[in-house]
């Protein structure tokens, strides 16, 4: 099987019989065959095991001159506050006169992306400029929510997002709503 | 009048060179596949729908879990040699060239600067035994208490050093890791003004 024509040619020349010997080929599919398997293992498991990083850019701290502040409007200022049991509680403007919420959603699409979609959408039309979202996740929220919606803001596209430090009071509102179990 | 007898040309292909090249390539994958080193501290990283992926050169990787333990790891182990050299002046704690040599293997380590002598002379599968180290101290001053800022410090100089570029952050988290044990590790890196670094997280495969 190995091979792809038995007849050579060159025997009428020199006129002798050349007796054939038998043996000496091997047949290679089996090998070939293997070998390719292999090769289709080890590349696929060479990039199917490196695992994905997600660039996250912190502001800068900021201690010589804490005064230097970026003033937002607060108007399009929409925070999010990571609880406990994988909720979320959002709020739309200031914290103690909120213009919208505060609601508590879950993580995913039918949670927390359809109200961001839907922001991203009115915000720019009433308060003239981009929605601009603060994650303050509290101290009972985990490291998979942390990641969840950063991968939301991802896919929604959202053009400002920042994770922000939560304050007392809204650690508060977590509590007043059973979001800050163990 | 004799008949005419078609010559039919074997079916048959020779596959010598198809093999010749398919174990070339095999070897190559083989080669080129980087064995992945048992790791001290496992973790189940969260998923995302990100598809970047992991820089292999000048990263430095802070692995947390395990209820706030905290590893570090320095993928070159040129860099690795030079960082240990960095603290052993800082903490005054001398190691000897074989040591160096030993901990330049080790991916990844958790322990305070104190049990750092006696982990090296522990032998590779003992090294990365789970629940053997305990983790690298840290707290939120820049003192040599928080010996994780001067890892991270040590290990960023050396890469400057070697290869003469900003070397990457990378925090691995474990999924079900509390936040506070992640922002202590972000503010360790923002107290030396690295802003920017990078979560890893593993892929998502269903859609949502």
């Amino acid at each position: 099987m190995a091979e792809l024509n038995q007849d050579s040619g060159g025997g009428k020349k020199g006129g002798k019989i050349r007796s054939k010997k038998a043996g000496g080929r091997v047949d290679l599919t089996a090998m070939v065959d293997l070998a390719f398997l292999l090769i289709t293992f080890f590349m696929l498991t060479t990039s199917i095991n490196k695992p994905n990083a997600m660039d996250v850019a912190l502001p800068d701290k900021n201690e010589e001159n804490p005064e230097d502040r970026l003033e937002v409007a607060d108007t399009r200022t929409m925070t999010l506050l990571l609880g406990s049991n994988n909720k979320i509680e959002w709020y739309l403007g200031e914290y103690s006169s909120p213009i919208e919420g505060p609601e508590v959603v879950d993580y995913g699409k039918d949670g927390i992306r359809s109200v961001l979609l839907q922001k991203l959408k009115e915000i720019p039309q009433r308060a003239g400029g981009d929605l601009i979202v603060v994650i303050r996740p509290s101290d009972r929220s985990t490291h998979r929510n942390l990641v969840d919606i950063l991968d939301e803001m991802n896919i929604v596209q959202a053009p400002i997002y920042m994770i922000g430090t939560i304050s007392e009071a809204e650690i508060e509102v977590l509590e007043r709503d059973g979001l800050y179990n163990e | 009048m004799p008949k005419v007898k078609v010559k039919r040309a074997s079916t048959s292909i020779d596959m010598t060179a198809m093999c010749d090249v398919s174990f070339l390539l095999l070897t190559f994958f083989i080669l080129t596949a980087t064995a992945r080193a048992p790791e001290p501290l496992p973790v189940d990283t969260p998923a995302s729908v990100t598809q970047v992926k992991v820089p292999d050169t000048d990263l430095g990787l802070i692995t947390v879990g395990g209820d706030g333990k905290v590893f570090f790891g320095v993928k070159d182990r040129h860099v690795r040699a030079r960082m240990l050299e960095l603290m052993s002046e800082k903490y005054a704690m001398p190691f000897t060239e074989q040591e160096r040599g030993r901990f330049s293997l080790m991916e990844t380590f958790g322990v305070p600067m104190g049990n750092l002598k006696q982990l090296i002379a522990l032998d590779a599968t003992a090294q990365t035994q789970p629940g053997l180290q305990p983790g690298i101290p840290v707290d939120s001053t820049d003192a040599l208490s928080n010996e994780l800022f001067h890892w991270i410090y040590s290990a960023r100089v050396a890469t400057k050093e070697l290869h003469d570029v900003e070397m990457r952050v990378s925090i691995k988290g474990d999924a079900d890791e509390k936040y506070p044990e992640i922002k202590k590790v972000m503010d360790v890196l923002q107290s030396q003004k690295v802003n920017k670094f990078s979560l890893i997280t593993s892929l998502k495969n269903t859609v949502e």
